[in-house]
């Protein structure tokens, strides 16, 4: 029986979503915040309650009078006080288990001066900071294997951006699970237990309880035996297929037979490696050496799986859907599948073992429960790799920028003519509105940080001076597109530029929420290793509540 | 309780044109005097969702804030509800909230309510400009939603009358998904317009449950739902009662042993039987802030509108998709009315019984009453009333129309609020040109 502590009726409602083990992880993970203004600060509460290890805030500034108007964890007594100190006391009432941390050091001179200090974090997570800041950290973080989280909110508009070099996901968790029956084929023992049914039998009892995958493995087998040894193909087929089963149903209250109907199209088109998939066994990480991560030599493993034992499958994960049958029926079906998939973990087993001797690791090195785990997984394990900042700063974010502008077609045909962007041209509310806009507003956030590189200060700031430096931000942010558009005649709308200038910068409470909502999310996904990390640049729009991701990266 | 440039990041918001605003907006120092001072606004849930939105909209600027609240504060809640600590367990979720508010964002007024919304009457909600909306059950939004839909009136041309209109913003989640949403009654679908946006609940055969358990929750609601009935049937079962979760447990453990079924734990026991949603900080963040935002938009216009729903999805990568739903022009609960075409001749004792066993509301109502334009044609209730009333009952409902097509307020004990009902006439034209040949003869 279990034993339940407070900490486990504390964690109930998120335990149920990334369970013991993603709780582990978050428990043992150390993070690094810099700079606590409301999305940092945001953020870093998320996790802090959610139990996460340790926090250290880095943030050199004072609390004034604006920290009270947008960020929950400062206040009025805490006015001319370390921020960081102050965001940290507070953060440390929410979660007494929480190694909480301050240090009283601006972000940009730790970077600069002592960026060893970053080495000792899991992850460090960057808020509003400048471009020329982030390149530096970013490079440092790489060098000592930490992972990157940028967060940004300016005005009514934000962005969240990772970066890592590698990030495997062995629980990716789908939002639709895939079972994976393998009726077409069943194995000796499958067959056998298929073997004690007589879907003709008189008792009608018996009849409307035989699982639909029993009913099924036998219409493949009696199909077969008609039909040269081969599966129903066209629709013709299919249609008749699902009639024969009809036909063997004796009323309307044999769910059985209407399940089996309904799941016919499981014998035709059963789970195949999906291409992310044969990617990642494709890889050249996959031919693994001393240095391979755990992760790689498992899906060496799987590879030699697949190819010997597997017989070109996958290990079958072992579990299967509810279906209508007695109980004794079902408990003995879900053993046999739940058998065979323990002695493909078996055999996945074997071959880690020996891959891992022939690398020279220790062949004990991968528990045999990540192995289990790897095998249950193995259909939708994901391999993230981010590029670096600099290439994205450099060049290789022009082409999606493009697509979601709508300037390839417009450069294809050549025509040069002078395509808008960032206007309300496109019908609002579609699809092709919010792409435009919030890849705009990435063009426009770069463009901020130039024009701050150029003139010490961030545009609009001063009601006097907006108009001035919306002209400014224009010519400095169509200089940008030109070049990460290969040239294109694109002319950037004023009305999202007079926008970022509206903003001057500011830091809204709400967006902060949101931006550093979202940023806790990612945290969680990358320190859990669980679930999927956004693979690119998210642009957030609090104007119209929609969000774009600039691709960075297709999943391996 | 100010000091300079504490709102400068809303300010520049406020005080500053812009071209993506909402409709009639004037940058001014008086909207956030307004929204700190006038303004009332009202937090249905002090939970996940109620707590960020407490934060949010105070650091947003708005100055009086109500919040209500049935619930006390249970450990399970403190992975979130970032205004609780362990000491706080068992006090009121919404005194507690308002307290901690109150204390870190000076100057802002948070009044709680500890008790359930069906207590309040319409007085209560009529006080508020908006309502915000951190609810967990399907059942709870749709009484809000009725209430507020039936302090809505349309203009004689058919356009909804805005000076009774009060917008809601709500928001939902579970686990790393969750929605927001504007809803604007009378212009923007309301909860009744789009039901089918919520999933339907799980529920098992009872069959399944009594003779072929297949899954440990199966094993679980047999005793929940069967067993606890026939053993306990002194004690009504209290899913909050340590003791009764212990039994259904260990009940429950017992028959999966006995049925070969493998995984009955006490944490699964308790999320079958309580129907537990599993929810995280980082995601009711999210959620909340972005109903806040559509709040600040809506009490100062300095942004146009989220148009209307937006749909979040944080397991793989981000994904959100925001759309414009439709107005059901049919709906029960907001629109016009539900149209009704009748004969000229037909009484108003024909059209109550027409009402009755029309499908769309047979099980809305079950004894009617109806009002025209503040006059009561029939009331089943008080006995003066129906007695005043009664003759109506065999005069032509043309005729207390005032002979014109029209809107009818249909009340009734099964309804939350008023249910309109839009009559049209069969003939009607015929009659009115009767009318203009006898005016020019
Ligand atoms: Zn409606």
């Amino acid at each position: 029986m279990e034993v339940r502590n407070n900490n486990n009726n504390k964690y109930d409602r998120q335990l149920r979503i990334w369970g013991d083990q993603g709780q582990l992880a978050l428990e043992q993970a150390n993070t690094c915040l810099l700079n606590c203004g409301p999305t940092g600060s945001e953020a870093l509460k998320n996790l802090v309650l959610g139990g996460i290890g340790s926090c250290t805030i880095v943030d050199d500034s004072k609390v004034e009078a604006r920290d009270l108007g947008n960020n929950f964890f400062v206040d009025w007594e805490s006015i001319g006080l370390s921020k960081a100190k102050t965001v940290c006391n507070f953060l440390q009432e929410l979660n007494d288990t929480v190694k909480a941390k301050f240090l009283e050091e601006s972000p940009e001179t730790i970077i600069n001066v002592n960026p060893d200090f970053f080495s000792q974090f899991t992850l460090v997570i960057a808020t509003q900071m400048k471009e020329q800041s982030l390149l530096m950290l970013d490079a440092i973080c790489r060098k000592q294997g930490v992972m990157l989280l940028i967060a940004r909110s300016f005005g009514l508009t934000g962005l969240i951006r990772i970066s890592l070099k590698e990030h495997c996901v062995i629980e990716s968790k789908p939002d639709n699970v895939i079972h994976d029956l393998r009726l077409q084929k069943p194995w000796a023992e499958l067959k056998r237990f298929s073997d004690e049914f007589d879907t003709e039998i008189d008792d009608s009892v018996i009849h409307k309880h035989i699982p639909f995958a029993i009913l099924l493995i036998k219409a493949c087998e009696d199909w077969r035996k008609t039909h040269g040894d081969s599966l129903p193909s066209t629709s013709k087929e299919k249609a008749e297929f699902k009639n024969l089963l009809s036909s063997k149903r004796r009323g309307v209250d044999e769910d059985n037979y209407k399940e089996a109907i309904l799941s016919a199209y499981r014998v035709w088109s059963s789970p195949t490696i999906s291409s992310e998939l044969q990617k990642i066994l494709n890889d050249s990480a996959a031919e693994v050496n001393m240095n391979s991560p755990d992760f790689w030599v498992m899906v060496a493993a799987l590879k030699e799986f697949i190819a010997n034992e597997g017989e070109g499958d996958l290990p079958l994960d072992g579990t299967i859907p509810d279906m209508t049958s007695t109980t004794e029926y079902y408990v003995t079906l879900q053993k046999i599948y739940q058998e065979k998939a323990e002695s493909h973990v078996s055999s996945m087993e074997a071959r880690v073992r020996e891959i891992l001797k022939r690398i020279g690791k220790d062949p004990q090195s991968i528990s045999k429960s990540a192995i289990k785990l790897f095998c249950k997984n193995s259909r939708n394990v994901r391999v993230y790799r981010y590029p670096s900042l600099e290439d994205e700063y450099n060049s290789c974010i022009g082409g999606e920028l493009q697509r979601l502008l709508g300037l390839e077609e417009n450069r294809e045909s050549g025509n040069g003519a002078q395509v808008m962007v960032g206007g309300e041209a496109a019908e609002k509310g579609s699809p092709s509105h919010a792409m435009d806009i919030n890849a705009t507003f990435y063009l426009l956030l770069r463009g901020v940080d130039h024009f701050a590189a150029a003139y010490n200060r961030y545009p609009g700031i001063f009601a006097d001076e907006q108009e001035d430096d919306a002209m400014k931000l224009k010519s400095i942010a169509t200089t940008l597109l030109s070049k990460m558009s290969g040239g294109s005649r694109a002319v950037l709308s004023d009305d999202l530029i007079n926008e970022i200038c509206r903003y001057g910068a500011s830091e809204i409470h709400t967006v902060a929420s949101v931006i550093g909502g979202i940023a806790s999310q990612e945290a969680i996904k990358l320190l859990t290793r669980q679930f999927t990390p956004i693979p690119g640049v998210l642009m957030y729009n609090g104007i119209d509540s929609t969000t774009t991701i600039l691709q960075l990266t297709t999943c391996i | 309780m100010e000091v300079p440039g504490r709102w400068q990041d809303i300010d520049y918001l406020l005080l500053r044109e812009g071209a993506m605003v909402g409709p009639g907006f004037e940058p001014c120092p008086e909207l956030r005097e307004a929204l700190h001072n006038d303004l009332r606004i009202l937090v249905i849930g002090a939970g996940g969702l109620g707590c960020e939105l407490l934060k949010d909209l105070a650091l947003s600027g708005f100055g009086n804030i109500d919040v209500i609240d049935m619930d006390t504060i249970d450990v399970s809640n403190l992975n979130r509800q970032f205004l609780f600590r362990m000491n706080d367990i068992g006090k009121s979720k919404a005194v507690v909230a308002a307290e901690k508010v109150m204390q870190r964002v000076k100057g802002v007024k948070v009044v709680p309510h500890y008790g359930r919304i069906e207590e309040k009457d319409d007085e209560f909600y009529r006080q508020f400009q908006i309502i915000a909306l951190g609810l967990d059950s399907l059942e709870a939004r749709s009484y809000i939603n009725s209430v507020v839909c039936s302090f809505l009136e349309y203009n004689a041309d058919g356009s909804p009358d805005i000076t009774t209109i009060i917008p809601m913003v709500d928001g939902g989640t579970e686990g790393f998904k969750g929605h927001a949403r504007v809803i604007i009654p009378g212009v923007t679908p309301c909860f009744y317009c789009t039901l089918g946006l919520f999933p339907p609940q799980v529920t098992y055969p009872l069959c399944t449950l009594a003779e072929t358990p297949r899954s440990p929750a199966h094993c679980i609601e047999y005793v929940h739902l069967i067993q606890w009935g026939q053993e306990r049937s002194g004690d009504s079962f209290d899913a909050d009662n340590p003791e009764h979760m212990k039994w259904i447990f260990d009940e429950a453990f017992k028959r999966a042993q006995q049925f070969n079924i493998p995984g009955v734990t006490y944490s699964l026991t308790q999320g079958v039987v309580k129907n537990i949603i599993p929810a995280i900080a980082s995601t009711n963040a999210i959620i909340s802030a972005a109903c806040a935002l559509e709040a600040l938009k809506i009490a100062t216009m300095c942004c146009r509108s989220m148009d209307n729903y937006m749909m979040y999805m944080g397991t793989q990568g981000v994904y959100t998709h925001t759309l414009s739903h439709e107005k059901d022009a049919g709906c029960l609960v907001c629109s016009p009315g539900v149209p009704f075409e009748v004969d000229i001749s037909i009484s108003l004792q024909k059209f109550m019984e027409l009402l009755m066993d029309d499908p769309r509301l047979k099980d809305k109502l079950s004894k009617p009453s109806i009002s025209y334009q503040k006059r009561n044609l029939y009331m089943q209730a008080p006995p003066v009333l129906e007695e005043m009333t009664r003759p109506n009952l065999n005069a032509h409902l043309f005729e207390l129309m005032d002979k014109s097509s029209g809107k009818l307020n249909v009340n009734d004990k099964k309804l939350t609020g008023v249910l309109r009902v839009s009559v049209s006439f069969r003939g009607q034209g015929d009659v009115v040109v009767d009318m203009d040949t006898a005016g020019g003869g």
